[in-house]
């Protein structure tokens, strides 16, 4: 059987997952040798009992993340955090030097003229963390691959070694804010 | 007694967001309501950073439209330099721009939302997605990455690097175009015009078979706002506003993007992290207007190349004023990738575009500065105030799929009518109601600044409001 694949995005750009399509062909080579059983990229919405490897894209900075991250644990073998958010909180720890309040009121208050001007919204959205984590403040990560994005290559050799069943060394591959 | 069908996460889009559809009694369609699950606040966390900053930290608002963020971002920056930029340095943000443009709409045609034309509405789930595309119509699927790879790769070549490169910097760019670079382009646009037509002929033929979705996702009237040259046609990167209506009369032309203000306002609801903007003179909602693709093949008199003038002359032609399905997104989408690849031969023939004079280099001169373009989910408006010291005090975003609020909103009760029997719930009619999301190509992360065990719950709401019993969906 086919070792199984999954990406879940938490609070990020979605530029770790484009780095991911970013692979080209070499993607039909890696879709053909592990199923990607969920992603944003495919439309189930359950996250499977067992999966081998998750990668995760983006920091825990809502109700929903934090839910979602716990559960994906909770079902996954191996955990990858993908990217500088998912390994330091990044850009979406920005917001942590103002404070929640503070940010809302920039985007709901001081920059709408219009009807609802000073409406947080809060109803069936989920609700924000007072602080913006990475990945491993949560859950425990088995692995970390940083980058704003990390490089397709990267990525590339991560998934090619997972599937083969090796933990390759990825201080190589990526670094930081590249 | 109420029910809500809820649809988390909506799937193969770029974002986070969930719809519920509320029934009445007699199970019958109500409401729908699209929800944006993502806040980021961009507005706020660049505050005290150097102006010179702004590009590369605006970029990562966004994975996908990196580049369209550095080109709003870069020309806000311009205007607090108070510079004109070098020509060569406009004309290789138009090139960056237009590659970006290309690789976006090749995600969102191929990558998102082909799965649904091929493969059907009513498809398996489980292989409706691009590793079934690639299944299916192996060589459809290799085309998408095929072009995708192609604006991913000019960005890559010119500016170091393919997802938020620095390249594009207040006052110009920050290295110039080298000759070999110029030279593939060019000599790898015959191919990439080749799979554009064929694609573009093969969606054409198949038009027929989506009789019921083109004349439900989110057909409505409506005003379009685009960005257009002082010709009035096609122009990603400079120009004025313009509104047209459903008839396709222009409501308002030659806004200068500065004067954004004094015709777009923004509303808040409390159900979503997404603002809603309006046309100011209409008011809230009745001032509900479209951007992207569709609006700037509405609003402009034209592409302004030769082939992608003949297929936008047919695509008018569909209907009498302006195209009102949003199902015909996908149908603009190939266009303007058309237009991309005729552009990018354009600016690339002359010789000008090798200059090496390609930034101006300034002290901010002013305090506040506003940058507009067209990215390729619509127009981009970037609005920042500097103290001083050139430290950012305030900014202001209005994002390409924020426009669009209102639209998919209306979008996703109008399919949900037509589709949706709250009696018999059926996959390929929730998936219709995702499919006229994917047709505006949100971005959701860019625009706000629970994993379901079941793909979709059934909650009854008591009048006052309060869940009095979820159940899951069987499937």
């Amino acid at each position: 059987m086919k070792p199984t694949l999954a990406t879940v995005w938490l609070d990020g750009c979605s530029g770790c997952h484009m780095s991911l399509l970013d692979m080209d062909e070499r993607l039909i080579d890696v879709l053909a040798r592990a199923d990607l059983v969920y992603s944003p990229l495919v439309d189930l919405k359950v996250f499977p009992d067992t999966v081998d490897v998750t990668l995760v894209e983006g920091a825990v900075s809502s109700e929903e993340d934090l839910h979602k991250i716990r559960h994906v644990r909770e079902r996954t073998k191996l955990l990858v955090a993908l990217g500088d958010c998912a390994v330091t909180s990044n850009v979406p720890g920005m917001r942590n030097l103002f404070g929640v309040a503070a940010v809302m009121r920039r985007a709901y208050d001081d920059t709408v003229a219009g009807p609802g001007r000073g409406t947080t919204p809060s109803e069936v959205i989920p609700a924000l963390l007072p602080t913006s984590r990475p990945v491993h403040e949560v859950v425990t990560v088995d692995l970390f691959l940083p980058g704003c994005p990390p490089p397709a290559d990267a990525i590339h050799t991560l998934i090619n070694e997972l599937v083969e069943g090796r933990t390759p060394d990825l201080s190589a591959l990526s670094r930081l804010g590249r | 007694m109420s029910k809500t069908i809820t649809i988390d996460p909506v799937t193969r889009i770029e974002g986070h967001s969930k719809i519920t559809i509320h029934l009445d009694e007699a199970g019958h369609v109500s409401d729908a309501r699209f929800h944006v699950t993502q806040f980021r606040g961009f507005e706020k966390i660049c505050e005290g950073r150097p102006f010179s900053e702004m590009p590369s930290l605006m970029a990562r608002t966004c994975g996908i439209c990196p580049v369209s963020h550095l080109i709003a971002s870069a020309k806000a920056c311009d205007a607090l330099l108070a510079v004109r930029i070098p020509e060569t340095a406009e004309t290789l943000r138009r090139v960056i721009n237009l590659a970006q443009i290309l690789q976006s709409h090749a995600l969102s045609f191929f990558y998102l939302s082909s799965a649904d034309l091929l493969l059907g509405m009513d498809a398996d789930p489980a292989t409706r997605n691009l590793v079934g595309v690639l299944a299916a119509e192996p060589e459809f699927a290799r085309r998408g990455i095929r072009l995708r790879q192609f604006g991913q790769q000019i960005i890559e070549r010119l500016a170091g690097k393919r997802i938020h490169p620095a390249w594009v910097v207040p006052g110009g760019v920050s290295a110039p175009l080298d000759e070999t670079t110029r030279d593939w382009i060019l000599s790898s646009l015959p191919e990439m015009q080749r799979l554009v037509e064929e694609t573009l002929a093969d969606f054409k033929r198949r038009l027929e078979q989506f009789r019921e979705e083109i004349r439900s996702f989110a057909n409505f009237p409506s005003l379009f706002l685009a960005m257009v040259d002082e010709s009035g046609r096609l122009d990603f990167y400079d120009g004025r506003l313009r509104f047209v209506d459903a008839r396709g009369d222009v409501v308002a032309d030659g806004i200068e993007p500065t004067a954004y203000a004094a015709h777009i306002a923004e509303a808040v609801e409390p159900w979503s992290y997404l603002k809603s903007p309006y046309y100011l003179p209409k008011g809230y909602p009745e001032g509900i207007y479209r951007v992207g693709p569709l609006a700037r093949l509405n609003a402009a008199d034209g592409c302004g190349t030769p082939l992608a003038d003949q297929e936008w002359a047919e695509f008018r032609d569909l209907e009498r004023g302006s195209v009102l399905s949003s199902f015909h997104y996908h149908y603009a989408r190939l266009i303007e990738m058309l237009h991309c690849v005729e552009r990018l031969g354009e600016l690339l023939e002359p010789p000008e575009c090798l200059g090496r004079q390609v930034r101006a280099h300034a002290q901010p001169n002013a305090r506040e500065g506003i940058g507009v373009a067209e990215a390729p989910r619509g127009t981009l408006i970037h609005h920042y105030r500097i103290d001083e010291h050139g430290l950012v005090t305030w900014a202001n975003l209005i994002i390409a799929t924020g426009h669009n609020s209102l639209a998919m909103n209306r979008g996703v009760l109008q399919v949900a009518r037509h589709f949706v029997d709250g009696r018999k719930i059926q996959e390929g009619a929730l998936n219709r109601v995702e499919a006229v999301i994917r047709a505006y190509d949100p971005c959701l992360s860019c625009s706000t600044h629970a994993v379901g065990q079941m793909p979709l719950t059934l909650q009854l709401v008591a009048a006052d409001g309060a869940l009095v019993d979820e159940v899951g969906r069987a499937s």
